[in-house]
């Protein structure tokens, strides 16, 4: 099968050829393949260790869920909207909270957002006009592999039409695999992102002079330099990395970021966006953003949605103990969470969708094997950019999908509630 | 089986004004009495009630990119709670609403079709999730085209066969509707920093004018007679001195002829209606552009007025929304898309003491009182103009002078100078303003099912609790602004969805979209897209919607 649809990372390439008698895909990356490529499976429900029918462990996990008095359902980065949308309503009709990947990732953004707004564009722009492109804090090469060269280093565009005609800088805190294929590397201190920007937006508004001889750990002439670079692009983009959002000033950084792309607006045209990690985190923001108003650490225990990062996303959640159950969707918190907010999930039923075992798992009392998105089930998933594509089904499978199972829920939860 | 007893009704495309009438309903449909059994029929008594059609809302951003980056980029719109999660879903929204507030307030207003007035072709398939979300309403997107990279290939190479494939071929993949055109060659020109300022600027790397667009989009569209007309966001919005490009761009019309509907329509004008050369000597130029429809038989317009209070931009007009970003220092967010389109969203508010904001919302009811009701439908552009939830203010203005001199003493007195609205005498007639939000908009967008209740419409209807034979509109406008703020029953298809401003059933509309691939030959303009495909950042064959992945779509093919 031709131009199959990855589900691994956020840059969902859309060109792989699938072999099915090999079960094994072509043309993506390592990432990508082991993905395609055939792996341990949760093999069938089970309850307590103790294999069950769907029915049975959705039946028990709907029990779970309607006696819990404010359940935590946490995840949906790595399934279809139309399952993230059953979640969002299903966390919505148990008075949950409903908390995705992005919380420990990318979600400062989301707040710069909520500052600044985000002037960007999609990676069809960078590829065809983007100049000059900055990775800041992001290493593609190794997180996203074939981004640079789909879209934003070698890429070939309408106007920017090879790797020559294309300036690459990398910012980062050390020499990432991209950064030994940059045009220009500047290695940062820890924690000075929001100086530098700062120290970039007063040298391109010409307020040079206010600059010391050096900002963390850059010298003045290099961003000099810099400056002048993006000020002479006819087009750029910022790409930033989790090391800009889980840095000191966090959402501030990207903030200041944003405003430094604002400022370089008004000469120049310049976009910035993140480079979001799993296949469909984008989605398991914007779905609830139109069902519910809001991206993530959303609260509904009042009946309607409240969003407050600080209270309602899953780890704080999880660390005050205010959740008494969880349901995890193709995810695994137990590996990611800090010790404290794991701690929790051990006392609380945990039930958990996913088509493959990992640490959760093993904390799991209800578990509840799914369909891959990709290969086993057809759904909608949004790329980095926010781009809609349809994953596709390659294989037949006895797995359900988590949108039936989640479904099966909601259709369960509907009866209990009335 | 439904019988709405002793109604009185106002029905503009059938001719029928304020006459004590029944309906009767089946299967969704408006029916003759013969077809129906009075034993078995629900009925509604109407008497003293105003019995109309379902309104139609043809130009609302309510689905898509820009509202849910709106979204996303404004929580404090959501604080306000309209619906406590229970038999329906939760819902919130101030301006801003999420999609099943959206198709609530529709529905408690008494409107039951809405039309998302832009999405990027390669964006549909978000769109088309966003609409499938809305319960209550019928729907439809207006893919765009105005700024597209093959179309002004195509334009280029001056091959009006080309075009048509291409805009057929586009409005299939993304389930679309119609020929959505904003500030044509004005955003590709921003992709370098720049816009295009007047009809014959030539669009950076392309050899075609906005113009040639916008007269080359006319004729494909007319050539392969879709049901709606192009439907234009002009050049130069939201620029002082700009109605002067809005009336250039109408005269491009002439020469273009349709028997059942007008060949361009001109959207959201308030936007598109400034006279004066900078903000300082800022007016209105609503009365030159009312002139020139009137004196047209093949153009129409909607008003894009402003509502005093919240509101949020979001067009695909980019370099509009970093004018206004550096203009109010709001936050910005702009989405450059692939080699087809762009977008904006900055928010905004109306203030009454705003001499800007004031002639803006005079505008608006200029254009809506001295152009021929049969040519101007009521808008808000939601939520750039402020909420689709105040038309029934739109409509009241309208209709009383009284209640307009009220409302422009709280306004700044700047109007008195800039604009006419002080000395317009005009008050719309019920009937006319029923038109402007019912039959009308229902024809311009070539929905023969919509917006009448006739025989064989659908059985969208709304009774207000209005006697409009006892109603005196000039002076009794506090009544008549409430009585269609909530409607006494709103009925879908056939069933009761709302009553007395409840919601009673949740219902899922219909997503209509236009099939006019037999009208051309597809392969004509396929190779040049398969090349063309080198510079986007997706398969050819991953673009695209298909109808089953849809909740209710239901195709109008052309023939």
């Amino acid at each position: 099968m031709q131009d199959i649809v990855c589900t691994f990372c956020g840059s969902v390439c859309d060109d792989g050829e699938y072999d099915l008698k090999k079960k094994s895909v072509k043309k993506f990356c390592k990432l990508g393949s082991s993905k395609f490529a055939e792996k341990e499976r949760i093999k069938a429900p089970m309850i307590d260790g103790k294999e069950v029918s769907y029915e049975e462990a959705i039946d028990k996990a709907v029990e779970i869920l309607v006696n819990a008095k404010r359940p935590l359902l946490y995840g949906w980065a790595s399934t279809a909207n139309e399952a993230i949308r059953l979640g969002v309503i299903l966390a919505e009709k148990l008075g949950g909270v409903y908390d995705q990947c992005a919380s420990v990732c990318h979600a400062p953004g989301t707040l710069a957002t909520i500052e600044e707004g985000v002037p960007g564009g999609t990676l069809g722009s960078v590829k065809n006009r983007a100049d000059v492109v900055v990775f800041w804090g992001s290493n593609p090469m190794e997180a996203h592999p074939r981004h640079g060269m789909r879209y934003s280093i070698s890429a070939k565009g309408l106007l920017v039409k090879d790797r020559k005609q294309r300036k690459v800088i990398v910012v980062d805190v050390r020499p990432t695999k991209t950064a030994k294929i940059a045009d220009i590397f500047i290695q940062i201190k820890p924690g000075y992102d929001y100086a530098i920007f700062s120290a970039l937006r007063a040298i391109i508004s010409g307020n040079a002079d206010a600059v010391p001889s050096e900002v963390g750990g850059v010298a003045k002439e290099k961003l000099i330099e810099l400056a002048d670079i993006m000020k002479n692009a006819k087009y750029g983009a910022i790409l930033y990395g989790l090391g800009v959002t889980q840095s000191r000033g966090r959402d501030r950084n990207v903030e200041n970021a944003i405003k430094l792309v604002q400022l370089l607006n008004r000469t120049t045209r310049w976009i910035i966006w993140p480079m979001r990690g799993h296949y469909n985190v984008v989605g398991a923001g914007e779905v609830p953003a139109w069902e519910v108003g809001y991206q993530y650490a959303i609260d509904f225990s009042r009946g309607y949605p409240r969003f407050s990062p600080a209270e309602f996303s899953a780890v704080e959640v999880l660390k005050r103990r205010d959740c008494d159950a969880a349901l995890i969707v193709a995810s695994d918190p137990v590996a990611h969470f800090p010790r404290i907010a794991v701690q929790h999930l051990k006392r609380i039923p945990v039930i958990q969708i996913d088509p493959y075992p990992n640490m959760t798992t093993l904390v799991a009392k209800i578990v509840i094997p799914s369909a891959v998105y990709g290969i086993e089930a057809e759904g909608t998933a949004y790329r980095m950019d926010c781009i809609p594509l349809r994953l596709k089904k390659i294989i037949e499978t006895n797995y359900w999908t988590d949108e039936k199972i989640l479904e099966e829920m909601l259709r369960r939860v509907e009866k209990f509630k009335g | 089986m439904l019988w709405i007893k002793n109604g009185i009704v106002v029905d503009p495309k059938n001719k029928i004004n304020l006459e004590k009438m029944d309906i009767f309903v089946k299967n969704g449909k408006i029916v003759p009495e013969s077809e129906i059994k009075k034993g078995d029929c629900k009925v509604i008594d109407a008497s003293g009630k105003l019995v109309v059609a379902g309104g139609v809302d043809m130009h609302a951003h309510i689905a898509g990119g820009k509202i849910n980056t709106g979204r996303t980029m404004r929580p404090e719109e959501m604080r306000v709670v309209r619906n406590i999660a229970g038999k329906f879903r939760a819902s919130v929204g101030r301006v801003l609403l999420t999609a099943p507030a959206i198709g609530y307030e529709y529905a408690k207003m008494g409107y039951t079709t809405s039309f998302e007035a832009a999405t990027p072709p390669v964006s549909s398939l978000h769109t088309h999730e966003e609409l499938d979300s809305i319960p209550m309403i019928d729907k439809a997107a207006l893919p765009v085209f105005g700024n597209w990279h093959l179309v002004f290939k195509c334009i280029e190479e001056k091959n009006i066969e080309k075009l048509k494939a291409l805009v057929a071929w586009a409005i299939e993949r993304s389930k679309g509707f119609g020929v959505k055109v904003v500030n044509p060659g004005g955003v590709e020109a921003w992709m370098y920093g720049g816009n295009v300022k007047n009809l014959d600027d030539q669009v950076p790397g392309f050899g075609v004018t906005p113009r040639e667009i916008i007269t080359w989009l006319i004729r494909a569209n007319e050539e392969l007679g879709l049901p709606h007309s192009v439907h234009l966001h002009c050049n130069n919005l939201g620029v002082p001195g700009n109605y002067q490009t809005t009336i250039e761009s109408i005269k491009l019309a002439k020469g273009f002829k349709n028997e059942k509907r007008q060949v361009l329509h001109v959207t959201h004008v308030q936007f598109n209606a400034y006279s004066g050369s900078s903000w300082r000597d800022f007016g209105s130029g609503a009365a030159e552009i009312a002139k020139l429809v009137n004196s047209m038989d093949n153009v129409t317009i909607d008003m894009g007025q402003p509502i005093f209070g919240h509101a949020t931009a979001m067009t695909g007009d980019a370099p509009f929304q970093f004018t206004l970003h550096k203009l109010l220092g709001a936050r910005w967010s702009n989405k450059d898309t692939e080699v087809e389109t762009g977008a904006g969203i900055v928010p905004i508010g109306y203030l009454p003491n705003n001499p800007v904001h004031a002639v803006q919302w005079a505008i608006g009811l200029e254009l809506g009182l001295l152009t021929e009701s049969d040519k101007v439908a009521l808008t808000t552009d939601y939520p750039n103009g402020g909420p689709f939830t105040e038309y029934p203010y739109i409509m009241a203005m309208l209709m009383s002078k009284k209640m307009r001199e009220g409302e422009l003493k709280k306004v700044h007195q700047y109007v008195q100078k800039a604009t006419n609205l002080p000395s317009i005498d005009v008050e719309k007639t019920l009937y006319e303003v029923i038109h402007m939000t019912r039959s009308l908009p229902a024809r311009i967008l070539g929905l023969e099912n919509k917006g009448h209740l006739g025989i064989g419409a659908d059985a969208d209807i709304a009774i207000y609790n209005l006697n409009p034979l006892e109603t005196d509109f000039s002076n009794g406008f506090e009544k008549v602004y409430k009585a269609f703020k909530v409607a006494e029953f709103t009925i879908k298809g056939g069933e009761v969805i709302v009553r007395n401003g409840e919601l009673l059933k949740e219902v899922y509309g219909r997503t209509f979209w236009v099939d006019a691939r037999k009208k051309v030959d597809l392969e004509v303009v396929m190779q040049d897209v398969k090349n063309y495909f080198q510079y986007y950042s997706l398969q050819l064959s991953n673009y695209g919607v298909e109808e089953r992945w849809l909740k209710k779509p239901e195709r109008l093919e052309v023939v």
